[in-house]
């Protein structure tokens, strides 16, 4: 150790440390929001999403606020790791003292904080996380989820899927949870619609690692009619390549879940494929008067076009204030209360957060890709609202936890 | 015939894949083999490669610019490994063993958030090779003409490889130091030169095999760990330090995944067998095998112990006056933490994840210090442990306490069955053969949904109700870790621990006297997993939820960096370096946006001043008077 370094970097990591460990200024009279995501571990969607929850919040306040106090939002990284997560839960809920909890990504950090907010008695909305779950198997009545579930973005391409009449269908998705749903839901649905429909080929690639080649090869071995996608971000541009060099969409249908999503559509270029049948957010042609608005303000704002991050991260903030306006107040009990039936305003159009299982009605944009001059986009599109993809709550309650 | 047609089509994948892997391989076994780093920065050189790629790309154009970008992406990681060796690696060489682990570990926190500051969060897919964009017909299937090109290439980076090791001056150098390097020195070799040449050629080599990925995958920030985990197992499958050993691992690993793979799902009398879920952990099982019945590798040779690493430790002594003064200083202050902290309640909730940081990096500790066995996969047994408590309490339906009690045991058990095999091993092959086990375990519990809830894990694991609130809690913990690290300590004063020590520094020897090395190593394992695994059970209660992360490699590499910041040679080492680890990470991911390579920037500085770890300098300075006073 150098004399030299010794002398610079002692006071710089004081410096970084008495720094770091400031305490927290409270404002007076504010509402306060927990946000904990897997913000550096999903840059790519939470980026967007960060920024979406800034623009509501910056609409929100320069409005008044909600019942006349401004909002404050606290947003914590969990490191992708649902330890992390709960000891941040509880640091918002006791240090920063958090009038509702937020937040989730990843589908094993939503559910460790709905248990959380169950144990503890917070008000809690899941924003992002997909997993069936946390409305159904693990419901509790401190939890609301926003996005539309792993189950209704399924639901959602399935009337079209039938439509093509496709027989032996290839199936690749990434094995864990949010894949193994997907498939789940994606057999018993078309099966019920389809009773001659059989599955060929099955192929479950590790998160993040898929061997596109090899995988590629064995979905076309199988002779399929169709293939059904579950793969996403960088394990879709390699599976995308793959199969235009090996020719495996030739004469082929593809149905793939969210590729319509700028953020896993824009980074295939040239590569983006024509006529599959996706989910998505065609940001460029939605034009209700809701989404104008907001893609106005958003590109105001940041310069730059939304994702679909963007759509919910703002949608959750707008979803808050108006729970709270409705309850009066940020009390947990009140919360749950007004959340029941909730009606929300959001890019999308009008949203409900149903009474019977938490679930909003937000639903999602189906249509097809095309690669138009290198660049991926959808057409034909329409709005699927997110009440026709959801069972009834009947059947909800058979699958939902008394409270 | 088709199926045949198709199995070998999938050989000939297999090939391709095999390339890719060789290329990080090649140049991480050169730098071990010389320099004796774990050089966890390894996947970070891969996925600079393919980024700096990426953007040369598009600055010289899709003709011959594309394939000089590629080489200029090499040689510009090249630089930057050869940079880094200079500046931080080549200041801790003389520290104990591992130690400089943590520095490579705190390179790869910085360089995936300068990657992100640079290239943005989204994933950047690069065109494609010109003139093998293509796909040529072979066995009735269009098969890419860059997997041709790949499959040629790997070969002959081995060669080229080959021929600057045996037909140079430079190679005989490297090829003499990786077999002893103190005669390299007392040669008159310059040492310095010499291993900064051979860390920038690895990570030349890694860069080489992230730019040739190119036209295959995008450049995203997952690409370090994704492939360092692959690049150590060929390695050692192939045998540490052997080129052509490496080339077969790599070639054994990507053919099984490729026929997992063809296999797909198979029906083996009545049981659906899904092979192709089997590729998420197919090297770590290969690893395990070959490790199992070829302990040094495929193509490896015993490891000649390494003798300029450090000084020799000095014997573990018993705490005098001043030791026990602080330490009863210090337990007092923990019993009296909550009520001092009444107004900020979030301490104990921190106190409580530092609290089992301790016990964990402590067990760690215990047989990677005295033990001399360095374990790669602890957070096994911290795993098993909560994993233990959670489905104790769900399926069984057992109460908390009972589970946290037979908690540990399960994890205790695991040691027992995973420590049979590894004490076999020595050196860093134990510590892979140990990496191995943990991963299996995980996949097991990332796979097991009826029993471990997969990939999201188990939620409602509560503490009971008079445990519940976060003080009760938080003396529950405190007096577990406490009595846990007590009776570890004991156990190293104890004719136990002294036999285990005696083992670590000469097994010869200790064999002589009578203490059977193998199996006091062997308890020595199950102890520290029985204590890992009450961390675990501790960890699965206080959170309510457990998840396959608990188990995972990034767990085990957090339960190392603890030991060696705090300090491998010395008793309190884990404990400060497990709080300070703690602290620093939950202080700075707050604070900051960049918090990762604040994290590896501070770890980074840590290294450089305390190359004894924290506590170890601290004893330094407090032996230095001491004997500065003994002299008067």
């Amino acid at each position: 150790m150098s004399r030299l370094s010794s002398r610079i970097a002692v006071p710089l990591a004081v410096a970084v440390l008495l720094g770091a460990s400031a305490l927290p200024v409270a404002a007076q009279g504010t509402i306060k929001i927990g946000e904990i995501n897997s913000y550096k571990a999903q840059p790519a969607f939470l980026d967007s999403y960060k920024r979406g929850m800034q623009l509501a919040i910056d609409e929100i306040n320069a409005a008044g606020g909600v019942n006349g106090k401004q909002i404050e939002l606290i947003t914590r990284d969990d490191n992708a790791n649902p330890g992390d997560a709960v000891r941040l839960a509880e640091e918002l809920v006791s240090r920063e003292k958090v009038d509702v909890l937020m937040g989730g990504f990843l589908s094993h950090i939503g559910l460790a904080l709905t248990d959380f907010a169950k144990q503890k008695k917070v008000f809690f909305l899941a924003s992002e996380p997909l997993t069936d779950k946390i409305v159904w198997q693990n419901g509790n009545r401190y939890t609301f989820r926003l996005r539309p579930s792993t189950y209704m973005q399924v639901a959602m391409l399935i009337p079209e899927t039938v439509k093509m009449g496709k027989k032996r269908w290839a199936i690749v998705y990434p094995n864990y949870e949010y894949g193994q749903s997907a498939v789940a839901t994606f057999k018993a649905l078309l099966k019920a619609a389809q009773p001659d429909v059989e599955f060929v080929a099955e192929q479950a690639p590790p998160l993040g690692k898929v061997d596109a080649g090899s995988v590629v090869q064995a979905l076309a071995d199988a002779k399929p009619d169709a293939i059904f996608n579950v793969l996403f971000g960088a394990d879709l541009a390699k599976f995308v390549r793959e199969g235009n060099t090996r020719g495996l969409f030739k004469g082929r249908e593809v149905v793939s879940l969210l590729t319509g999503e700028p953020e896993y559509l824009d980074p295939l270029k040239d590569e983006a494929p024509n006529g599959w049948l996706v989910t998505g957010y065609p940001w460029y042609g939605i034009n209700t008067p809701e989404h104008k608005a907001f893609l106005a303000a958003y590109r105001k704002a940041f310069n730059d076009y939304p994702r679909l991050g963007s759509i919910v991260g703002y949608s959750a903030i707008k979803s808050l204030a108006a729970g709270m306006q409705k309850a009066k107040s940020t009390d947990t009990e009140k919360m749950i209360a007004a959340f029941s039936g909730l009606q929300v305003s959001t890019p999308f159009g009008m949203i409900t957060y149903r009474p019977e299982d938490h679930q909003s009605t937000m639903g999602g944009y189906v249509g097809k890709t095309k690669n138009d001059g290198g660049k991926g986009v959808m057409v034909d599109y329409r709005y699927v609202d997110g009440n026709k993809v959801l069972p009834s709550a009947a059947e909800v309650k058979k699958l939902r936890p008394a409270d | 015939m088709d199926a045949l047609a198709s199995f070998v089509a999938q050989l000939l994948n297999g090939l391709a894949g095999a390339s890719s892997l060789f290329l990080v391989a090649a140049g991480l076994s050169l730098i071990f083999g010389v320099t004796r780093i774990v050089n966890f920065a390894h996947g970070s050189f891969y996925m600079l490669g393919i980024y700096v790629a990426y953007s040369a790309v598009a600055w010289l154009g899709r003709g011959v610019g594309y394939w000089l970008g590629l080489a200029l992406a090499a040689i510009a990681v090249g630089i930057v490994g050869a940079v880094v060796e200079m500046v931080v690696l080549r200041r801790i060489y003389r520290a104990p063993e591992l130690f400089q682990l943590l520095a490579t570990f705190a390179l790869v926190l910085i360089i995936k958030d300068a990657a992100l500051w640079i290239w943005g969060a989204e994933e950047l897919l690069g065109p494609r090779a010109p003139g093998l964009g293509g796909s040529l017909p072979i066995l009735g299937r269009a098969f890419p003409s860059y997997d041709l090109f790949l499959i040629v290439i790997g070969p002959t980076v081995l060669g080229l490889v080959w021929l600057l090791l045996t037909r140079t001056r430079f190679g005989t150098l490297v090829r003499a130091a990786t077999q002893d390097r103190e005669m390299v020195g007392a040669l008159g070799v310059n040492q310095a030169w010499l291993f900064t040449a051979v860390f920038a050629l690895g990570a030349l080599l890694a860069a080489l095999g992230g730019a040739l990925q190119l036209p295959r995958e995008p450049a995203n920030l997952e690409l370090d760990l994704t492939t360092i985990g692959a690049a150590f197992v060929v390695v050692v499958v192939g045998g540490m330090g052997s080129l052509p050993g490496a080339y077969i691992a790599a070639l054994l690993i990507a053919e099984l995944k490729a026929i997992c793979i063809w296999l797909g799902v198979v029906d083996v009398f009545g049981v659906t067998i899904s092979f192709s879920k089997l590729t998420l952990v197919v090297e770590f099982l290969v690893m395990a095998v070959v490790l199992v019945v070829r302990p040094w590798g495929l193509l490896g040779r015993p490891q000649a112990p390494p003798r300029v690493s450090g000084a020799a430790e000095a014997p573990l002594r018993l705490g005098d006056n001043l030791t026990t003064a602080v330490a009863a200083v210090l337990v007092l202050s923990l019993v009296a933490l909550p009520p001092m902290t009444a107004s900020q309640p979030y301490v104990a909730v921190l106190a409580i994840d530092i609290l089992v940081a301790v016990l964990f990096a402590t067990s760690l500790h215990f047989i990677m210090g005295p033990g001399g066995m360095h374990s790669f996969g602890h957070a096994a047994y911290f795993g098993l442990g909560a994993y233990g408590a959670a489905i104790l309490v769900r399926a069984a339906g057992l109460p908390m306490e009972a589970a946290l009690v037979l908690g540990p045991l399960v994890a205790g058990i695991g040691a027992v069955v995973f420590g049979w095999f590894s004490v076999r091993l020595t050196g860093v092959y134990l510590a892979m053969l140990t990496l191995a086990f943990a991963q299996i375990a995980w996949a097991v519990a990332y796979q097991w949904d009826s029993v471990t809830g997969g990939s999201n894990g188990l939620t409602g694991v509560w503490p009971a109700a008079w445990l519940a609130g976060t003080r009760a809690y938080y003396y529950l913990t405190l007096t577990l870790v406490l009595a846990g690290a007590w009776l570890l300590r004991r156990m190293l004063f104890s004719p136990f621990g002294y036999a285990m020590r005696a083992a670590r520094d000469s097994a010869l020897r200790a064999d002589a006297i009578g203490i059977d090395v193998k199996r006091v190593q062997w308890v020595g394992f199950a102890i520290a997993g029985l204590f890992a695994g009450l961390a675990g059970s501790l960890f699965a209660f206080s959170k309510g939820s457990i998840s396959p992360e608990s188990l995972y490699v990034g767990k085990s590499i957090d339960a190392l960096v603890m030991v060696l910041l705090g300090g491998v040679q010395t008793l309190a080492g884990p404990a400060v370096g497990a709080s300070v680890f703690t602290w620093l990470h939950d202080t700075v991911a707050r604070n900051t946006e960049y918090w990762r390579a604040m994290l590896g920037a501070i770890i980074l500085i840590l290294v450089l001043l305390f190359p004894q770890g924290i506590a170890g300098f601290v004893q330094q300075v407090v032996d230095a008077r001491r004997d500065a006073k003994g002299d008067r």
